[in-house]
């Protein structure tokens, strides 16, 4: 057979990870990663951590920082065809089209485009509202960072809650708008997040729990109760879209994100297979619902097991049955370091296994999770890396029993 | 193989241990602690290994 060629397109962490797990099941095949930023891979975690910190500091910082954050890669220079700074605009038989009027033949396609944020549908701010997901926003919002200044922060997700943290710690004024009773609510639950709440009010920040932003005035935004908080800079941090316009009329079901099966192959249109953040697929470790997952860890698992199934399926063999891999995510606030393993969003019930969540912060916590009577995820605040990974060892084996039985 | 650790860049995430409890693990205190020179025959969980650092700490030569 012909040297197969694959064309992936998003170069951020899932495109480059697949990238590079198709050249090593696939030798030979001719593998092109294109991406709408001009940079190349990089990782964008710290971005709303010490990256932020970083380039708060000044422009100088700028390319130290950035340099700090590009992806290590095994793949050599000569070993794929890179295409940066061009968005694919569709997908035409096979063809993926670039907004340069290329068109790409491949034998596959793989969707690695990613999220942008969710923005208020709303007028005025223009110059003071931002968002965090790429570089050059973190570029845009740091110069407004200074000691002093009054942020608000639409939303009190894991991006939204560290950028808080994060601006606490360069010395702004800071407050949180959240619409449900407490931030990190979904993925945490009530008692977590509740401490969590605790946390950030220890920390000197003000959280408007229940709230949602109205209007935008010249030098404050308006709540949907009427009162006013005062602010310089503003960043809506409300969740994220998945980039899924260049899929537009392919036939794949982009109800949210992509969605695939269990080998990453997308629903509805032949040779295209999905990775990472826009990826919705079923994990038998805990039913059979197809989700999205926001957290790094996803790009590179499914990434592997994407490039498993191209490889496999060009040798006309089939791909394994099972993929079941055990999700997890990290965020840091305040100094402290919340990890987690399995899927806490699901729980029915939360169980305080070591410490104090009225100790937050002074003593490692550790909590389990679980859904009709049965565990589905373990987190640690602030606890102890050892101790995190003795309880998700377990927690990979009950939930592994639960695959084979 | 040779496996080395930036110390200066890992931040605990555990996740070497996970992807390779054959080549990283916590010691009594909490360290990480590794083998240096693994068997060839580790080389896929090195690498897994390596993929799953958050900090790309993780260096094989
Ligand atoms: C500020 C921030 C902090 C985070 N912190 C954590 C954390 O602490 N812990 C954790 O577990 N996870 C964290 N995450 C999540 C993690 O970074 C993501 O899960 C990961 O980046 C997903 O990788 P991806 O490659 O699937 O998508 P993305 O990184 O979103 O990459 C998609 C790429 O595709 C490009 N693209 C989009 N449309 C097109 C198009 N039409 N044509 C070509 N290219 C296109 C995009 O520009 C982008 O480069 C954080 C994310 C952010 C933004
Ligand atoms: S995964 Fe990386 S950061 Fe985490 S303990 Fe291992 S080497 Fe350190």
């Amino acid at each position: 057979m012909a040297r197969p060629r694959i064309v992936i397109v998003g170069a951020s962490l899932a495109g480059l990870r697949c990238a590079e797990a198709v050249k090593a099941a696939m030798p030979d095949a001719r593998v092109v990663l294109a991406g709408d930023e001009p940079h190349r891979p990089y990782n964008r975690p710290p971005l709303s951590k010490d990256a932020m910190e970083g380039l708060a500091k000044g422009q100088d910082a700028a390319q130290p920082v950035f340099d700090k954050l590009l992806l290590r890669s095994k793949l050599g220079a000569d070993d794929i065809e890179m295409r940066l700074g061009c968005a694919a605009t569709g997908l035409d038989e096979g063809r993926v089209i670039l907004a340069d009027g290329t068109r790409l033949k491949a034998d596959w396609v793989v969707a690695a485009t990613g999220l942008r944020p969710r923005r208020l549908p709303l007028k005025g701010a223009e110059g003071r509202r931002h968002v965090l997901r790429s570089f050059e926003d973190a570029q845009r919002l740091s110069p407004a960072l200074r000691p002093g200044a009054r942020l608000v922060v639409i939303g009190g997700g894991f991006i939204g809650c560290e950028i808080a943290a994060t601006a606490r710690k360069l010395g702004l004024q800071v407050a949180i708008v959240e619409p449900a009773p407490q931030p990190m609510l979904r993925a945490l639950g009530t008692r977590v997040a509740a401490a969590m709440a605790a946390l950030h009010r220890a920390n000197g920040v003000r959280l408007y729990a229940g709230r949602s932003v109205s209007a935008f005035g010249p030098d404050h935004v308006v709540l949907d109760d009427g009162d006013r908080l005062e602010a310089e800079v503003i960043v809506e941090a409300l969740g994220s879209l998945p980039n899924t316009g260049w899929l537009e009329g392919s036939g794949a079901d982009l109800s949210d994100g992509v969605l695939t099966d269990g080998h990453m192959l997308a629903e509805g249109v032949p040779n295209l297979l999905a990775v990472g953040d826009i990826a919705r697929f079923p994990n038998p470790l805990f039913d059979t619902v197809p989700r999205r997952i926001e957290h790094w860890c996803v790009p590179g698992q499914t990434a592997k097991r994407a490039a498993e199934t191209i490889a496999a399926l060009s040798a006309g063999r089939q791909p394994s049955v099972c993929f079941a891999p055990m999700p997890s995510f990290w965020s840091d606030q305040y100094g402290l370091r919340l990890q987690s393993f399995g899927a806490p969003a699901l729980a029915d019930s939360q169980t305080v296994i070591e410490g104090d969540l009225s100790q937050i912060g002074r003593a490692p916590i550790l909590v389990e999770y679980a859904r009709a009577g049965r565990p589905v995820a373990v987190t640690g605040i602030g606890a102890p890396p050892a101790m995190i990974a003795r309880h998700s060892a377990r927690l990979t084996k009950a939930l592994s029993e639960t695959v084979s039985a | 193989m040779k496996i080395t650790v930036d110390m200066e860049a890992c931040l605990l995430h555990g996740q070497c241990v996970i992807a390779a409890p054959e080549i990283f693990s916590f010691d009594d205190d909490g360290g990480l602690v590794w083998v240096a020179a693994p068997d060839e025959g580790l080389r896929d969980d090195a690498e897994a290994a390596a993929d799953a650092c958050p900090e790309q700490a993780i260096v094989i030569a």
